[in-house]
């Protein structure tokens, strides 16, 4: 039945698809099974979840001596409810944005069916319970995602993100094949269950782990390997970079999770180490350099390589508890890895559909250009502030329930015997602290200059609010959402506790508390977080304070202009820009960019003192552009130009290199 | 019972915060040859801003006007987790030292977008100072609270007071770390010398006084009620989880009655040190901030470090 659910859930996905190959007029049909297809995720996810029986089952499919073996059980399941809200949520959401996204009727098609195949891909990854079923649904998910990221294929930088991410997604894709082939190699087969009986060498598993980790963290955007991220968020379509971003990126942290904790029959507690190094040099570069940018999306895309940095930093921690048998703390650690996976979902999805919105009214996405919109978009703004908020962690919305998880996991080191452990994980720690406040700096910046102050542009002031009440349900069932589960966490992660056990074959320690209205991970001795009473006491408090100072007697405030020093009227030029606030920031983690800032006066009259106009510029690049990347495609130029040597153009030189072909392979074939 | 005195302790918190204001601008006054107001001076100032008419901005939206109303209450929240004159109060154990930063964290989220709002260069200013300084501080603050937590295994801040209070008088080094760093970070996070100086207004130096600059009345009285309670939550803090001595464990009268006296020193001791710090220190540059802090966080982490390797059980 759960099944049958999770099936249809992926069929209804390709029939949006085919459907909207069709092109009938019936347009609406299309998001209708998205939308279902979205329910029935969520349905069979939940069900499973609820369930926690392992369902197997084959379907006839692929190679014809080889059916697929498909496996649904609770990690596979926690992933599809992931995907199932979103799918839901964009279903509300697309219909009025992408009507003013095509530019005729073909346009629709193609997104509509790269759509459809691309969900339908990411459903089948968590349904593969073979290598070949595996990599031809990740394949799918790949190549769906480069059509719907070239979509806007006009503009010559848009086809560059889009060619820069299918070489990284095919890279990537290469890594993992290998991965599973070293696994393999030592093992009967390409079952998963053949790959978990391997009895493979330690070295070899920690080269297969090593691969898998660049394979998936390709795809998941762990530094330095994320470097596509940032450039193909930004040009697709929102509901599209909403769905890569808050669940495609989530696919790829599931293989991760799927092939070090399930598939490897054991977890060394250096690739702990080394998934903590990554993770955290992730989350903090992420979201430094998400505090640069100017365009929101490319602003969110970096802050999604910070919060996967802080998911393989908790997934590292898990894993470093397992290898020294702590296995319920490195419970732990996966259901504060998976909890955070599930809201950053939310949040991401939350804000990029959002921008989505800015975007739709008022075509700018340059963060410089906003301002004051929460006077003319006042419903947006408040459910972009919500997602500002839960990801910025701040108490009561859900960022910060899995973050304090993150800490409650990192603070148990003292059950540790090795002492550079012991050590290492504090620092780590500390790191995710500072991420996390800067995460806050990062979005209040995002909020005040988008939403506050004085509009920046005539697009900014002529804006208004989003009129389709479909396209609004969406961010408000998001933004809902990470304020019930800030409340009531105990929901999703008594849900978690199910795939724990069948992971990792533990569960969280049994003095744990999880009720609606106690959250104790460990035990309510050693800590306890209530959200539900802070926000009883929230109520308390502000509802004193209101009788207090809003009683009888009380004056009306006055509407005044803003006070201008006496020195004339203020302009919206004068308020704080992205750079400017940034700046301190910049100054301080100096080291960590490449700046390149120009400041051109030109002098009037040759005089030194009078400046007739000032020209700024700020470009920001990464390091690892000049330092790995640029070197590698120096390389590889390099070596393509050495191997066109042989090839000089003249017919009979081509001849002589088969006959010279023919010749070695005959003399192979005699010996 | 205990919501009676949870409650009255967090009552406590808030009426005296103006008060510990008032002593130490007399202490500081009297320090520089000045004749210092009356203690109860902060209570006059935010009697009369009561009952001002606030004036708003016309560039202000709602979140300008919501944002005061958050800030205390974050504040009066985080004021129900520190301990102040007993232990094990019902109120304590929803939130723990991690959730106690959440609030400063939420307060100031709301702070710096409240000086965003009105849309001028002075909000833009503070606000992008606060968010530098306090997303330098909070991570150090974070690290020196965390080594306490653990040598008590436990984040509850009533918790990690009782495991100092029954572990006796032992000596712990990283302690010391622990409590230089906080006490940096106090000092950056409350907006005193040498960070900020709450006394400027109007020049470019200022970093808290930018973001309130626009506010006015039953506002501003909320704003500045917050600051002071949020100095009297810090030194608390300090007083209470590095000399935990003297808090009630009971809920009898004598010893809670005891416990305030105790912690009434306790707090003289602090002002007194800060009014002299603040008299002997200059403001510092704003781009030697960052060195400052930075150290606060070495110390800390070197705290950390140190109860790893000397003090750790195994």
């Amino acid at each position: 039945m759960i099944l049958t659910l999770a099936y249809g859930a992926i069929l209804l996905s390709l029939a949006s698809a085919v459907f909207a190959l069709l092109q009938t007029r019936f347009n609406a049909l299309v998001f209708l099974f998205l939308g279902l297809s979205g329910a029935f995720a969520i349905a069979a996810g939940i069900g499973e979840l609820l369930d926690q029986t392992v369902l197997i089952d084959k379907i006839p499919l692929g190679l014809p001596w080889q059916a697929w073996h498909v496996r649904f059980d609770g990690l596979s399941a926690f992933f599809f409810l992931i995907i199932g809200i979103a799918v839901f949520v964009v279903s509300f959401y697309a219909p009025n944005y992408t009507r003013n996204e095509q530019k005729d009727t073909q346009s629709f098609a193609v997104l509509s069916l790269f759509t459809g195949l691309f969900i339908s891909g990411m459903m089948l990854v968590l349904l593969a319970d073979d290598a070949f079923m595996f990599m031809i649904a990740w394949e799918l998910m790949s190549v769906a995602s480069y059509f719907l990221v070239a979509f806007q294929h006009e503009n010559s930088a848009n086809r560059r993100a889009a060619f820069l991410y299918l070489l990284m997604a095919e890279v990537g894709a290469l890594l993992i094949i290998l991965a599973f082939g070293v696994v393999a190699s030592s093992s009967d087969g390409f079952t998963f269950d053949a790959l978990r009986a391997s009895e493979i060498s330690t070295t070899w598993m920690s080269i297969a782990f090593g691969l898998a980790l660049m394979g998936f963290g390709m795809k998941a955007g762990l530094v330095p390997i994320h470097v596509w991220l940032p450039e193909a968020h930004p040009v697709a379509p929102s509901h599209i970079s909403a769905l890569m971003s808050g669940v495609m990126l989530k696919v790829a942290l599931y293989g991760l999770i799927r092939f070090c904790f399930d598939l490897l029959p054991e977890v060394h507690w250096q690739w702990g180490v080394v998934l903590l190094v990554v993770g955290t040099l992730s989350a903090l570069s992420g979201i430094l350099y998400a505090m640069m940018q100017q365009n929101l999306k490319r602003l969110l895309a970096y802050s999604s390589v910070e919060n996967i940095g802080i998911i393989v930093m908790v997934l590292g921690l898990s894993m470093i508890f397992l290898a020294n048998n702590h296995k319920e703390l490195a419970a732990l650690g996966l259901v504060a890895a998976l909890f955070h996976a599930f809201n950053h979902a939310l949040f991401k999805n939350l804000l990029f559909l959002g921008a989505g919105m800015i975007h739709h009214q008022t075509h700018e996405l340059n963060i410089d250009k906003l301002g004051g919109l929460i006077k003319r978009m006042p419903e947006t703004s408040l459910l972009f502030l919500i997602g500002c908020m839960s990801i910025s962690s701040l108490p009561l919305f859900n960022g910060f329930v899995s973050e304090w998880l993150a800490f409650q996991t990192a603070l148990q080191v003292d059950v540790l015997d090795n002492g550079v452990l012991r050590s290492m994980i504090p620092v780590s720690a500390a790191a995710l602290a500072l991420t996390a406040a800067l995460a806050a700096a990062c979005f209040v910046k995002v909020f005040g200059l988008i939403f506050l102050g004085v509009p920046r542009s005539r697009h900014a002031e002529k804006a208004k609010e989003i009129d389709s009440f479909s396209m609004m349900i969406a961010p408000v069932i998001l933004a809902t959402l990470c304020f019930f589960f800030g409340i009531f966490p105990s929901v999703i992660l008594d849900l978690l506790s199910g795939v724990t056990s069948h992971i990792i074959d533990a569960t969280l320690p049994k003095t744990s508390v999880l009720t609606p209205l106690w959250l104790a991970p460990v035990s309510m001795q050693q800590a306890s977080y209530s959200p539900l009473l802070i926000l009883i006491s929230v109520l308390i408090t502000a509802l004193v304070l209101f009788a207090f100072l809003h009683g009888k007697g009380t004056t009306k405030a006055r509407i005044a202009p803003t006070w201008d020093c006496g020195f004339g009227a203020l302009s919206p030029r004068m308020q704080y820009t992205s750079n400017s606030f940034t700046m301190p920031l910049r100054r301080i983690f100096v080291t960590v960019f490449l700046i390149d800032e120009k400041v051109e006066k030109t002098m009037r009259e040759n005089t030194k003192l009078n400046v007739a106009d000032v020209r700024y510029s700020l470009h920001i690049q990464e390091h690892c552009w000049v330092h790995v990347y640029q070197p590698i495609e120096r390389g590889v130029n390099r070596i393509a130009k050495q191997v066109g040597r042989i090839q000089t153009g003249n017919i009979r030189t081509y001849i002589s290199y088969s006959l010279a072909t023919l010749i070695l392979l005959l003399w192979v074939v005699s010996l | 019972m205990n919501w009676a005195i949870a409650i009255l302790q967090t009552v406590l918190f808030v009426a005296l915060a103006p008060l510990l204001a008032g002593f130490l601008k007399f202490c500081k006054c009297r320090l520089q040859n000045r004749r210092a107001p009356s203690f109860l001076q902060p209570y006059r100032d935010l009697l009369k801003l009561t009952r001002k008419q606030p004036v708003i901005s016309e560039d202000a939206s709602w979140l300008f006007c919501v944002a005061p109303y958050i800030i205390f209450t974050m504040m009066v929240l985080a004021a129900t987790v520190i301990p102040l004159i007993a232990v094990d109060m019902p109120t304590s154990e929803s939130a723990d030292v991690i959730v106690l930063v959440g609030f400063f964290a939420f307060a100031r989220f709301f702070l710096a977008l409240a000086g965003l709002d009105i849309g001028t260069a002075f909000g833009g200013m503070g606000s992008s100072r606060e968010m530098t300084i306090s997303s330098l501080a909070e991570p150090a603050m974070l690290i020196a609270v965390f080594t306490i937590t653990m040598t008590a295994s436990n984040t509850d801040l009533s918790g990690a007071i009782l495991h100092i209070l029954h572990s006796g008088s032992t000596l712990h080094p990283s302690f010391v770390f622990a409590l230089f760093a906080l006490i940096l970070v106090a000092v950056a996070e409350t907006g005193r010398i040498p960070v900020d100086n709450p006394t400027t207004h109007l020049e470019l130096t200022m970093i808290h006084e930018a973001m309130i600059l626009e506010y006015s009345g039953r506002h501003l009285a909320l704003i500045e009620w917050a600051s002071q309670l949020k100095l009297m939550l810090y030194g608390v803090l300090i007083a209470n989880l590095f000399f935990p001595w003297g808090i009630a464990q009971s809920f009898s009268f004598g010893a809670l009655s005891f416990a305030l006296v105790v912690l009434v020193l306790k707090l003289v001791v602090l002002s007194i040190f800060l009014a002299l710090a603040e008299t002997a220190v200059a403001k510092m540059r704003l781009f030697r901030v960052q060195e400052y802090l930075g150290f606060a966080y070495l110390l800390g982490l070197l705290g950390m470090l140190s109860h790893i390797i000397l003090e750790s059980t195994r």
